[in-house]
């Protein structure tokens, strides 16, 4: 063993100076299944107490759904508890090409690829298909495993300002030489709730002739009319050559994710993909989970009806109460702040009022865009949303922030 | 060149609809301030070594040299030599 006493200080230093900074994160211990309300102890040491939860991605209550939770049982009983193996040496149930077939279905795609969680989709999908002859142009927003996922890659990286059409064509005009132009977005931008334009994205895709990739994972299960993701919603199912996206979320709550698209791209990565080749199987009480998920969502649209109607509620409630908020068509509902340091006092004031968010501030978003994110549930009703609401009410008139726009909150507080 | 420089990031880094919040000059800090981020570094280490004739190489593209249009100014010229 060596930690030499220079490593160790190096290390507390480091700690240190994201303690000054005001970044450090400290884990917070939920007591109950996730849920639309949830029993939380924080700080650490405290008796934990009932919140309504606005912070998580439970977008369609599944993560406790009794009929899900007794698949996953039956699952964790006929099949065992892990693979003890990748997926190509004995990692393979027929669970698992079951929920690869039944995604495919969902999402309207050639062929799926599970993969242990969408994060390792991502860092493994463009590695697997692009070489040094070929570009990846993505939004400047995209997920952060995005952007370490093209890292990874041998292809040319470039980027376009967020959901910018016409810089996306510039890009595109000036890659015409290349063999393959991928333009890399989210569906969903889980920071801001905004969609990318998909319609426009695959117009352009189609006029210079490029891929697209959408990565879905704030989308699935529940945006286009009948779930099925952003694709759906802008009517351009069948035209988005890969898809990622997560179980994690929508679907499910608890891990794995997947590529779907192409059926030679998605055999490549079956192939190919480090991520994939060299981690284990996602085990079979998930596989049967998420099964049983997307036998419901595929039955009936009722939970996202449900969550749309919140969503709505919610959109409309939180400005006229006297809030900032990012425009968008999805449950993430920015409630804005701008200043960092307010972020965090509104969102430790409001935990003590029963309602648990969480502050995000630069780096995690641009400088000077300090924000609340709330997210919808399902689970949520309309009387524990305007509970919610009471509480942002009194929290906001304490702060005095209540009918001010982005130039009077940063009159008021600086950026 | 500097005029070159402040163009390209105009155009490549802000929005339309913020043009007229950001004021940018020579001395403007663009890494620190979050308008350009190591993800979106690579087009302008790309314009500049295509404008320039130049190649300069991943160790001295450092976020630190990237900081202002006077420092990239100061690099490019290292590699013009």
């Amino acid at each position: 063993m060596a930690y030499p006493s220079i490593v160790h200080e190096a290390y507390q230093a480091e700690l240190n100076a994201i303690r000054e900074k005001g970044i450090f994160k400290q884990e917070r211990f939920i007591h109950s299944p996730q849920a639309a309300g949830i029993s939380v102890e924080f700080p650490a040491g405290q008796a934990p107490r009932r919140v309504v939860n606005l912070c998580s991605n439970n977008y369609l209550g599944m993560s406790s759904h009794p009929e899900v939770v007794a698949a996953a049982h039956k699952g964790l009983d006929e099949r065992g508890y892990g693979m003890s193996s990748v997926r190509f040496i004995c990692g393979t149930q027929d669970l698992h090409r079951q929920l690869e077939q039944k995604l495919t279905e969902f999402l309207g795609t050639e062929d799926t690829i599970l993969f242990p969680s969408c994060m390792d989709a991502n860092g493994g999908v463009f590695e697997a298909v692009l070489n040094d002859q070929d570009v990846m142009i993505a939004d400047r927003l995209v997920h952060a495993s995005i952007v370490d996922g093209m890292r990874l890659c041998k292809a040319m990286q470039d980027t376009f300002k967020h959901a910018d059409m016409k810089h996306l064509e510039q890009k595109l005009q000036e890659h015409q030489d290349k063999r393959v132009r991928l333009i890399i977005t989210d569906g969903v931008f889980s920071m801001d709730g905004d969609l990318a334009p998909l319609d426009e994205i695959v117009a352009l895709a189609e006029k210079y002739n490029a891929m697209v990739f959408v990565d879905d994972s704030h989308a699935s299960g529940f945006m286009g009319k009948t779930g099925r993701g952003v694709h759906e919603h802008f009517n351009v199912v069948g035209k988005i050559d890969i898809i990622t996206t997560t179980l994690g979320k929508a679907l499910g709550g608890a891990s794995g994710g997947c590529v779907s698209g192409r059926k030679e791209i998605v055999e490549l990565c079956r192939q190919k993909a480090r991520p994939y080749l060299f981690s284990n199987a996602v085990p079979p009480p998930i596989t049967a989970g998420a099964l049983k998920v997307l036998e419901i969502v595929s039955a009936s649209t009722e939970r996202r009806d449900r969550l749309e109607v919140n969503q709505k509620f919610w959109r409309q409630a939180v400005p006229e109460a006297g809030f900032v908020i990012k425009e968008g068509a999805s449950p993430i509902v920015p409630i804005m702040l701008f200043n960092a340091k307010l972020s965090q006092d509104v969102a430790r004031d409001l935990f003590q009022e029963g309602v648990y968010v969480i502050g995000f501030f630069f780096p995690v978003v641009a400088a000077g865009q300090a924000r609340i994110r709330t997210q919808m549930s399902a689970d949520h009703d309309i009387p524990m949303l305007k509970d919610a609401l009471e509480a942002f009410k009194k929290v906001g008139a304490k702060y005095g922030i209540l009918g001010l726009d982005k130039k009077g909150i940063i009159e008021k507080y600086g950026i | 060149m500097k005029q070159t420089i402040l163009d390209y990031i105009k155009n490549e880094y802000i929005d339309e609809d913020e043009a007229d919040e950001v004021e940018l000059d020579e001395n403007t800090t663009l890494i620190s301030s979050g308008i350009v981020d190591s993800f979106s570094m690579v087009s302008l280490k790309r314009f500049l070594e295509k404008k320039y004739s130049i190649s300069i190489p991943d160790d001295q593209a450092t976020p630190e040299a990237f900081n202002t249009v006077a420092s990239i100014i100061q690099l490019v010229e290292k590699f013009k030599k």
